[in-house]
């Protein structure tokens, strides 16, 4: 047996030490977020009903439920999705199937991640300047999803990408070996393989496209809206934008409203996310590769 | 001869048949290689776009030294208009600042707990948290400025109001925090286990271990993700128009109000007219910060990349 010498000792105490500090600073992370999410579901979960969700605003936005808005938060959302999921996938395809190891493949990579960095806020200034005015959309929900579809597509190329290049190479041999083309092994054999990775990431994108607010401000979401929208071309109000209204633009909401508009917002968003997150465990799980 | 007509004419439909298969190859190709280089249209569509708007501004009301210089942003005066950014730059670097000094500590040392100490079910636990915090979105993160910081630092500090630096830089802070810890965990991820294995095998406790040996090797790594964060804290934008105060002011104390770029384009963009010069001004501001945060993002990529390579 070794006796245990004074400097590992040492060295066990200060590693205790140190591993003690590191879980104090993850705890100290997640703690404050517990309780500011503890304090949105005290405050707010009282104003949440059937009714909240699905009736009309009234009495000047005081009062009344979030329907206009939830509503028009799922058309945004949906509008987004069909620009951004194809072009996504396609653009993925083509980075994991086709394209080199090259600059220029490096460049495409520069552009995606620079296309995730732009500050939220410019993307709606790129809304206005291209969808509303020069393509003559107006402020639209055409206008607002496709400035969204252009802030998300990062999240649909990455986690596509992700999701193709778990797919083994020894699959796609295989089926060249048959003599498939490029395009029918993509289809019949990369594709059905990869689909529940690639829906993981476009759930993560419905989730960050819902709760976006600058790019929609002045591109398609309006404060208030009596009617709801009919058409891609018409305004509509969304969850986040409402949320900021009902905090901050009307005068005499009471207390517990935005706190229940709020609860809503950040509920669809974490199910959401939770929902991606299961999905991709399950997946991890079934893999037989 | 019918035997030999027909074997000519099945050839011939096998032959099309893959000539047609050949074709739309090709076709979804060309299809994909489009989809590919869209990212690189939108980026160079989205400079184009906010300078085309804001180019009439850049030619007639611009000057270098009273946007840059000038702490007055009162784009609004009838008669002497002044668009100087200089309270805005000092307002986004006051809050972004401390949203770093808030962030960086915990996020680092919550990577290294997660990716280093943590094992099993406490690492996926904790990862999938982080992950969540990470999605809130960021006009809730205002409202949390909003209606539980502010009254929060009044009691607190005893100051008439609690919209200023610091609820703009906590709430910016805690906000960063999640995205820099994974970006962080992913970094000490890619270092090598055999390093790990060799300093272990030398008789390093875990801690030298991470001290000696990994942090190091993910240097790199670990600073582009305290840059990404930066770029993210820079360009946020809801939740520094709800938290900070929205007062022209080059900040004095934590408990002066601010305002900052991202959120003067938010607050003015609806009320001015279409091709004002205000409105051009707005979009000038829309450029500088286009131009900063390619910047850093730039650098990140090249600092990650960098040790990729060695």
């Amino acid at each position: 047996m070794f006796a245990e010498s004074d400097l590992n000792a040492r060295n066990k105490r200060v590693q205790g030490l140190f591993r003690m500090l590191f879980l104090m600073m993850t705890v100290l992370l997640i703690v404050p977020v517990a309780i500011i999410l503890f304090t949105l579901v005290s405050k707010g979960g009282g104003v949440i009903s059937i009714d909240f969700l699905f009736t009309n605003p009234t009495d000047g936005m005081t009062a009344g439920g979030i329907f206009p808005a939830l509503l028009g938060t799922v058309w945004i959302v949906a509008v987004a999705l069909l620009a951004s999921v194809p072009l996504g996938v396609a653009a993925a395809i083509y980075l994991n199937e086709y394209a080199g190891d090259n600059w220029f493949t490096r460049l495409i990579q520069l552009a995606i991640i620079n296309l995730a960095g732009v500050p939220s806020i410019v993307h709606a200034l790129f809304g206005v300047g291209a969808f509303v005015i020069f393509f003559g959309f107006g402020t639209s929900i055409l206008a607002a999803s496709l400035t969204l579809a252009i802030m998300t597509l990062p999240i649909v190329i990455v986690s596509t990408r992700e999701s193709l290049r778990a797919v083994p190479q020894a699959f796609r041999e295989a089926c060249w070996n048959m003599g498939a083309t490029r395009w029918q092994t993509i289809r019949r054999i990369v594709l059905p393989n990869a689909i529940s990775g690639i829906l993981t990431g476009v759930i993560l994108e419905v989730s960050r496209t819902a709760g976006e607010t600058a790019p929609i401000m002045f591109t398609g979401a309006a404060f208030f809206l009596p009617f709801l929208p009919q058409g891609v071309f018409d305004q509509t109000m969304a969850m986040s934008l409402h949320l900021f209204v009902v905090a901050t633009q009307v005068p005499g909401v009471p207390e517990e409203l935005p706190f229940g508009v709020a609860l809503v917002l950040i509920a669809m968003v974490l199910i959401m996310n939770s929902i991606s997150i299961a999905f991709r465990m399950y997946l991890r799980g079934k893999k037989k590769w | 001869m019918p035997e030999a007509s027909s074997t000519k004419l099945a050839s011939t439909a096998d032959f099309d048949r893959r000539d047609l298969d050949w074709y739309i190859d090709k076709v979804v190709q060309l299809i994909v290689f489009f989809a590919g280089i869209s990212a690189i249209i939108f980026i160079i569509g989205i400079f184009v776009f906010i300078t085309m708007e804001g180019l009439g501004f850049l030619f007639e009301d611009f000057t270098f030294k009273e946007f840059f210089l000038s702490p007055f942003w009162e784009p609004s005066d009838e008669d002497a208009p002044e668009y100087g950014i200089l309270a805005l730059i000092a307002g986004t670097a006051s809050v972004t600042g401390l949203a770093m000094i808030v962030a960086i500590p915990f996020s680092l040392g919550a990577a290294i707990y997660i990716g280093e100490f943590a094992t099993g079910k406490v690492r996926e636990t904790l990862k999938v948290l982080v992950e969540l915090l990470a999605a809130i979105p960021s006009v809730v993160w205002g409202f949390i400025g909003l209606s539980i910081m502010n009254p929060l630092i009044i009691d607190l500090f005893d100051v008439p109001v609690g919209l200023n630096v610091l609820n703009a830089g906590v709430i910016l802070g805690l906000m960063a925090a999640p995205i820099m810890t994974s970006i962080a965990e992913d970094a000490l991820k890619a270092v090598p286990d055999r390093y790990r294995e060799a300093a272990e095998a030398l008789g390093a406790t875990r801690w030298q271990v991470i001290f000696k040996t990994v942090l190091p090797a993910a240097k790199n790594g670990l600073l582009g993700a305290v840059l990404l964060g930066v770029g993210r804290g820079f360009g946020e934008t809801m939740a520094v128009l709800m938290a900070t105060g929205h007062a022209v002011n080059i900040p004095g104390s934590l408990f002066d109000p601010v305002r900052a770029l991202t959120a003067t384009i938010a607050a003015e963009l609806g009320e001015t007219a279409v091709g004002s010069p205000h409105y051009q001004a707005l979009f000038t501001i829309g450029i500088f910060l286009f131009i900063i945060t390619f910047l850093i993002n730039l650098t990140a990529d090249l600092i990650v990349r960098g040790i990729r390579k060695g």
